[in-house]
């Protein structure tokens, strides 16, 4: 028991580098990769990959008559600025379409359980993956693996129709028709089940990485497969299952598909994302308030991101550093 | 300050609207027989008081907040909650929703292509008898029989279009001392005389369409088939008894390519198929091309988009004031017409779902909606002084008094053709400069067997 | 007061709030219950049970969700368009006789080439870049943002980008053409030329997955312990030889995961295409011609045939992962 208690906490890094010098100078320190050459490509690449979202931020402050008919660019030289767009898109709405603002509760609600569920679940499989011995164990992860190819869009019908109507095989009704069509449960098992593919084949890759002396160590003494997962593997592998996690909040956040199909056509629990794709309008034409509705929706995402950043900088449980 | 004021007439209308609501919550008929006070009109639909039908429809913001208006009555007078749900991605949607076992209970058609699939499935309903009685009173047989797949009729016409139109402005034409042509060589010639004698350029298109590019080409092979293959050709190649690459739809892609496939009247003819069909007659608004054949629809968003203004043909001053004319035959007598509609059909047969299937073919709601703008439809009973707009009204006009119309060939031909190979041939006859034959043949060999 | 606006989503707020906390309380609480159990429980049975908790609630996931659509999709492209009638390989026969197809072929070809290669390149260049700078979270932030934008966003983005002004009489919205027109270039019309068009919106799907190569190799880079890295510096190692030499071996299996994880997704992108030039031009894919046929032909046969074709085209990377991993385990 101890030993466990003892070794969970453990930094990670020098059990599996084996070396005990580690200097704990300061990486800036020695800081010969951190050339100003190094930093000026660096600054030059994230500069332009910015300037088309950048672009589409002016964008979103302009006149609809500006942006159809002079570059976002011109904004510099002639400024006119208007914060209309986000006005309309944020706080206008009808009985028909509510405005952008009420969607956000659903985006939430619909994509906190899609990542918690097929985050935890992932994470038990893929233990099972990395650490049980059975048979046909490489067999069963690459056909997982593969699933990830299997395109969305084919597995809607047979969902819904399993959601709606239960499940039959010939006459013996295996599972009733579940009555939860039109409330959020059917978009986050829809999720849940779409997102295990990759979110197994992620976390495999980290949890297989867990040296296995630690593991070894836990059987030792005494601890079962449930206790090896609560007091060794979930802690070591927290930073690696947040930033899955984090990925798999802006996949469900971004959607537009799963939530569109399985939200059985209701408004009331619609995501952002199926709002925003109907900004357009019947006309297809209204730039001025997609820009607006585009940006709002990112906000969420990199908000998540900065907040959660660390855990990348922690690492990944950096599935790939052999000792 | 714009925006303050819009949102203040969208409150001003829902809270009446919810005014409304809570008014007659309280005197809302609990069963036939007792009706609310001024809603006589309504005595047919009562009895579903407390009842939801959703609508699926293609149509969104703005305009289906006009639809939900012209509905408050009737929700209000029957106690019946219609939830207008519009998404563009309906069209995939359906077939999904349908399949996996949570139709909608009516669904609005844009096609009757994908009208016969859904009821290929077996699961769209045919109409009720009072459905099919008020359509063979309200509308003429033709538009009765495009909502009927193999004998049974299902859908019912909601909205209408009228295709055959060449929009321009007649500011333009008078300041340059154009005049309107009548026949397909006189537009020919007043393209040459536009293209030889001004700066400006004599047509304008767009085909770009998001995954439906092309449809615009389709319009235009449609039109030409009809004026130059006569009615009989027409229908022989929408239904395939004769084959894609006939030599009646080879002279009409011909003709087409006379005016798409011409630089010197529509300047870079690639740039066609990357424009967007929103955007491909603003140039007739600002001056900068003359002549832009498309539906009566576009006016609407040219208004909107460009700030045009609908004028009557005599409005020669208005400045960015837009109108159409007949797009010309082979001679001046040959007006056939072209034109297009939605159809509403119905997946539940809850009473509520058959009143609002119902009420929707009336001439009351038909003129109500009129009334709102921006639309019109095939009803018999539309009276034209509700349609406000000049070029929809002249379409009206059309709708119910041409010796020939035709419905949209593409949205009658099968999917694989009609939303697809028509659609990507089209597009590659503009954008990589595919020949005739090339296009044609393709189209014929995708024809499903 | 934008509430009165709203008739009905207000009403169901409550309730869905409801539902929401409900959902991830009984979730955890399950979850809770079934560790408490199961470690109650003798070690025989334990032994059992383990893979049921572990790996069950996956395996039914992914056999309900997934593996069943994928047979009955097998099942599907064997029949005709509405499913009806057996056909036998003819939606095959058809994929692969038609003119269009090579294109397509072609195209998925580049996609899941050009696309896994650029963003892990691009990505590790910039991970290595940062790893040591001063402001590398604000940049590293920034090469981000793309991964937090809906296809639906990006769509919206590169508009501004691409877009094509074909009077030159008037002002050019698009980015490129200005660009071009600037240094006194004539633009071409950027999403009609084939094949420049491709590479067009591969460059798209670059900028997004990008940050995740970024994310993935920098936090790896980070593991990288830093007496090893000081170790090779004492052996004269220098930048580029180091790089090559100390971390792209430190992080391969890393980069591998990178590699894959694009490539499948590259291998579905069909969101791009049908957005920004709805497969014309002679830029489709097989997933966009999947849901061209499933949807807009309503052609399930062919589509589904499609879809089997496509997924053909992960064996290579399976294989590929499997070699690997082999190749992982002989060295241990």
């Amino acid at each position: 028991m101890t030993a466990i208690e003892e070794i969970a906490p453990v930094n990670l890094t020098p059990a599996r580098t084996k070396s005990k010098g580690m200097r704990l100078t300061s990486r800036k320190q020695n800081n010969i990769f951190g050339s100003p050459i190094a930093s000026f490509f660096a600054i030059v690449i994230a500069l332009v990959w910015t300037i088309p979202t950048f672009g589409l931020f002016i964008s979103s402050i302009r006149t609809p008559a500006d942006i159809n008919n002079t570059g976002w660019w011109t904004f510099f030289t002639n400024p006119s600025f208007t914060l209309e767009n986000y006005n309309t898109v944020l706080f206008e709405g009808s009985s028909v379409t509510p405005p952008l603002s009420l969607y956000f509760l659903n985006s939430f609600a619909i994509t906190i359980p899609a990542t918690v569920f097929p985050v935890v679940i992932a994470t038990f499989a893929a233990y099972a993956l990395a650490w049980f011995d059975f048979k046909g164990r490489d067999l069963l992860f690459y056909t997982i693996f593969a699933m990830q190819v299997i395109p969305l869009q084919l597995a809607l019908i047979p969902l819904l129709q399993l959601f709606a109507n239960g499940l039959k095989i010939g006459d013996a009704t295996l599972l009733p028709p579940l009555g939860i069509t039109g409330t959020y449960i059917p978009i986050w098992i829809a999720h849940t089940m779409f997102a295990m593919p990759i979110a197994i084949f992620l976390l495999h890759n980290f949890l297989s990485q867990i040296p296995r002396e630690l593991m070894e160590a836990a059987r030792v003494d005494g601890a079962d497969a449930f206790k090896t997962f609560r007091m060794v593997v979930l802690p070591l592998s927290i930073p690696a299952i947040a930033s899955f996690a984090i990925f798999q909040f802006l996949w469900v956040w971004n959607d537009l598909l799963v939530g569109l199909t399985f939200g059985g056509g209701k408004r009331e629990i619609a995501p952002l994302m199926v709002r925003l794709a109907e900004l357009t309008g019947t006309r297809g034409g209204d730039w001025e308030l997609l820009t607006a509705g585009a940006f709002v929706s990112i906000i969420v995402p990199v908000a998540v991101f900065f907040a959660l950043q660390r855990y990348f900088v922690r690492g990944l449980l950096a599935g790939s550093v052999k000792g | 300050m714009r925006a303050i004021k819009r949102r203040s007439i969208v409150l001003a209308t829902t809270s009446a609207t919810a005014f409304a609501l809570i008014l007659t919550g309280c005197s809302a008929p609990s069963g036939s027989g007792d009706i609310p006070a001024g809603c006589e009109a309504y005595a047919d639909y009562q009895g579903n008081s407390g009842t939801e039908v959703e609508i699926y429809t293609t149509v969104v913001s703005p305009e289906a907040e006009l639809f939900q208006e012209s509905f408050t009555e009737f929700e209000d007078c029957t106690g019946i909650t219609i939830n207008w749900n519009g998404s563009k991605e309906f069209e995939a949607q359906l077939p999904v929703r349908v399949e996996g076992g949570t139709a909608p209970d009516l669904a609005v058609f844009p096609q009757p292509g994908l009208l016969a699939a859904m009821a290929a499935t077996g699961k769209l309903l045919p109409a009720s008898d009072a459905v099919a009685a008020s359509v063979e009173a309200n509308y003429s047989p033709d538009w009765k029989n495009y909502g009927t797949v193999d004998g049974t009729f299902y859908a019912s016409p909601l909205g209408a279009n009228v295709k055959s139109f060449v929009w321009y402005s007649p500011k333009t034409f008078k300041d340059n001392g154009w005049d309107i042509p009548t026949t397909w060589d006189e537009l020919l010639a007043l393209s040459d005389k536009i293209a030889t004698t001004s700066d400006v350029q004599p047509w304008c298109a767009g085909f770009e369409s998001g995954d439906a590019t092309g449809w615009v080409g389709t319009d235009w092979m449609e039109d030409i088939v009809l004026r130059f293959g006569g009615a009989e050709v027409y229908d022989k190649w929408v239904s395939h008894e004769i084959p894609f690459n006939d030599p009646a739809i080879v002279e009409a892609i011909g003709k087409a390519g006379q005016i798409l496939k011409n630089p010197e009247y529509v300047g870079d003819v690639p740039s066609i198929a990357t424009t967007s069909f929103q955007t491909g007659g603003a140039g007739i608004v600002d001056g900068s091309c003359a002549m832009h054949r498309q539906a009566s629809f576009i006016g609407g968003i040219l208004v909107a988009d460009q700030g045009a203004t609908i004028v009557t043909p005599d409005d020669t001053t208005t400045e960015g004031g837009i109108t159409t004319f007949y797009f010309p035959g082979a001679t001046a007598d040959d007006k056939p017409a072209l034109g297009g509609g939605e159809f509403i059909g119905a997946f539940a047969d809850r009473p509520e779902v058959q009143a609002v299937q119902l009420y929707l073919t009336t001439p009351e709601w038909n003129n109500k909606k009129a009334a709102l703008g921006g639309w019109f439809s095939a009803n018999l009973g539309l009276d034209t002084a509700n349609v406000a707009d000049p070029v929809n009204a002249n379409a009206v006009e059309i709708l119910k008094n041409a010796t020939t119309f035709r419905f949209d060939g593409s949205d009658l031909m099968p999917a694989a053709v009609g939303a697809g190979s028509f659609w990507k041939e089209m597009t590659a006859w503009v954008a990589e400069d595919k020949s005739d034959k090339a296009v044609l043949d393709a189209i014929e060999a995708s024809w499903p067997k | 007061m934008w509430i009165v606006t709203a008739r009905s989503p207000f009403a169901t707020v409550l309730p869905n709030i409801v539902l929401l906390l409900v959902g991830l309380v009984v979730f955890v609480a399950i979850i809770v219950l079934i560790f408490v159990l199961s470690e109650r429980t003798k070690e025989k049975t334990q032994n059992r049970l383990k893979y049921f908790v572990f790996l069950g609630p996956a395996l039914l996931l992914l056999i309900i969700g997934l593996i069943y659509p994928a047979i009955r999709t097998l099942y599907l492209s064997f029949f005709d368009a509405r499913s009806e009638n057996f056909i036998g390989l003819q939606n095959y026969i058809w994929a692969f006789t038609q003119p269009e197809i090579l294109i397509v072929l072609r195209n998925t070809l580049i996609w899941t080439i050009v696309v896994p290669i650029a963003s892990t390149t691009i990505g590790l260049a910039i991970a290595y870049l940062t790893d040591r700078m001063k402001y590398a979270g604000l940049v590293k932030s920034l090469i981000f943002m793309p991964m937090a934008i809906s296809f639906v966003g990006a769509s919206i983005i590169w508009k501004f980008v691409y877009a094509y002004q074909p009077d030159p009489n008037k002002e050019d919205i698009g980015l490129l053409s200005a660009i071009f027109k600037a240094i006194g270039l004539t633009p071409p019309n950027w999403l009609l030329e084939a094949p420049l068009n491709t590479f067009l919106l591969i460059a798209v799907m670059v900028w997004i997955q990008t940050g995740f190569a970024m994310v993935v190799l920098s936090a790896a880079m980070k593991a990288v312990p830093d007496d090893i890295i000081e170790a090779s510096m004492l052996d004269g190692a220098k930048g580029w030889a180091r790089f090559t030499r100390i971390t792209i071996p430190m992080i391969w299996g890393s980069v591998i995961v990178v590699l894959t994880t694009i490539t499948v997704t590259s291998l579905k992108v069909f969101d791009i295409i049908r957005t920004m030039t709805g497969g014309n031009f002679q830029t489709s894919v097989i997933a966009n011609e999947m849901y061209q046929q499933s949807f807009r032909a309503l052609n399930y046969g062919t589509g589904s045939a499609l879809a089997m074709i496509l997924f053909l085209g992960v064996l290579p990377l399976i294989i590929f992962n499997v070699r690997q991993v082999r190749k992982e385990r002989e060295v241990h």
